[in-house]
């Protein structure tokens, strides 16, 4: 269990970089949401399920959807750039 | 060995830096994007813009404006505030008293008090339910009504530029944005997984905000729960599908009944509990549904108000109205 936790905890400091060092910001969204997944694992074994839920729902679901959403806005998902390419 | 570790890290490099082999049919913009800030086109080096770092972007900005000898002094002083930054907060980390030590002022009679007796005095079984809903009830009033708030307030400011969209142009989806919404059954993989899926998430959301006072969860992660079950519902059947049951007139019914009733029955809790008089409220036996006092209805109220909240942000951001 020990090592499970040195485990996730290395996850989270290489994640932690990797989103803030990615040039891609989609890549950075999903990094973001492993980050937030591996979190709530952390939070389960630190004996905190309420925040476990809440980070699961918070972070992991609805923020990403959000960061999703202004990337639509701002254009830098690949479909929509290749839809604008067409027209 | 030295030198497969040097690949690995190169490749994870170029990974994490966007530099890897591109995939054969990803199409590359040639033309530089229309609204550049400045007048003249970035380096060929970069196809796109914002694959420019962000140095490069700077010093061409400096180039621009002639500001070179600010540029030594800002970072100079971006430097130092940083390590006094760093230094004052490694210097409030060792006064810090050690984790876990039994005689740090976190541990003191409240806690005790609250694993004690939050069993029968709020008649919760999840104690952290039984303090953000029971004794702390009126934080978690606050936070839903900031949260309703702030999502009144983007609806008023987009819903205005959406009126006067209107008056312009015909519609705000014929501008080409979302294309994927006009027909239906282009979609079949999405629609198929959304149709099991959602379902399942609105009961489980449900069980989170209706078990709130027995098993982890509550009325906020259930409210997010259920709100994600709205957004993916919205995006596998069409906005128009969801806004039959749920648009603008219904969010705000809903949420403004859901605060008041909150703020009302907690009022009449905390009126009778601080001046010692009988509440016609009953605790309940400690582990059924229909117990727990107050705690159940405060729950679906804050679980309703979430859930519209974080649904209307969504819907405001992504079309621009609920």
């Amino acid at each position: 269990m020990i090592i499970l936790e040195w485990l996730l905890l290395i996850f989270l400091i290489v994640c932690a970089i990797a989103v803030s060092i990615s040039k891609n910001l989609l890549n950075s969204v999903i990094i973001f949401m492993s980050y937030s997944l591996v979190m709530a694992v952390i939070w389960v074994l630190l004996r905190s399920p309420d925040l476990a839920i809440t980070e699961a729902a918070v972070g992991a679901g609805v923020t990403s959807v959000l960061f999703f959403l202004a990337l639509r806005k701002i254009g830098q998902l690949g479909h929509e750039k290749e839809n604008n390419e067409a027209k | 060995m030295h030198r497969e570790l040097k690949i690995v890290w190169k490749n994870f490099f170029n990974w994490v830096f966007g530099n890897g082999p591109r995939p054969e049919n990803e199409v590359i913009p040639v033309e530089p994007p229309p609204d550049l800030p400045f007048t003249q086109k970035p380096k060929d080096k970069y196809s796109r813009f914002h694959e420019a770092t962000l140095k490069e972007r700077y010093e061409q900005w400096l180039e621009i404006h002639g500001l070179h000898i600010f540029a030594v002094l800002y970072s100079g002083l971006s430097i130092l505030t940083c390590v006094v930054i760093v230094c004052l907060l490694l210097a409030t980390v060792a006064e810090l008293p050690p984790f876990g030590h039994e005689r740090n002022p976190a541990n003191n009679e409240v806690i005790r008090r609250y694993v004690e007796h939050g069993g029968h005095e709020t008649g919760a079984q999840n104690i952290v339910a039984g303090l953000i809903l029971d004794y702390r009830a009126f934080d978690t009033f606050g936070e839903s009504a900031v949260l309703f708030t702030a999502a009144v307030s983007v609806l008023m400011m987009l819903g205005a530029s959406r009126r006067n969209k209107i008056k312009n142009a015909p519609s705000l989806k014929s501008d080409g944005n979302f294309p994927r919404r006009e027909s239906p059954f282009e979609e079949p993989i999405l629609r198929g997984v959304a149709s099991l899926s959602i379902p399942a998430i609105l009961m489980l959301g449900c069980v989170v905000v209706i078990n709130g006072h027995l098993t982890p969860g509550g009325g906020f992660s259930g409210g997010a729960i259920l709100s994600t079950a709205l957004i993916l519902a919205a995006n596998a059947y069409g906005f128009e599908r969801v806004h039959e049951f749920f648009n603008e007139r219904t969010f705000i019914i809903s949420s403004s009944t859901a605060l008041m009733i909150y703020a009302l029955s907690k009022g009449y809790s905390f009126f009778t509990g601080a001046n010692h008089f009988y509440s016609i409220i009953p605790k309940g036996t400690v582990g059924n549904i229909l117990s727990a006092g107050l705690i159940l209805p405060l729950n679906i109220c804050v679980g309703l108000i979430v859930a519209g909240t974080l649904y209307t942000f969504y819907a405001l951001f992504s079309k621009g109205d609920l």
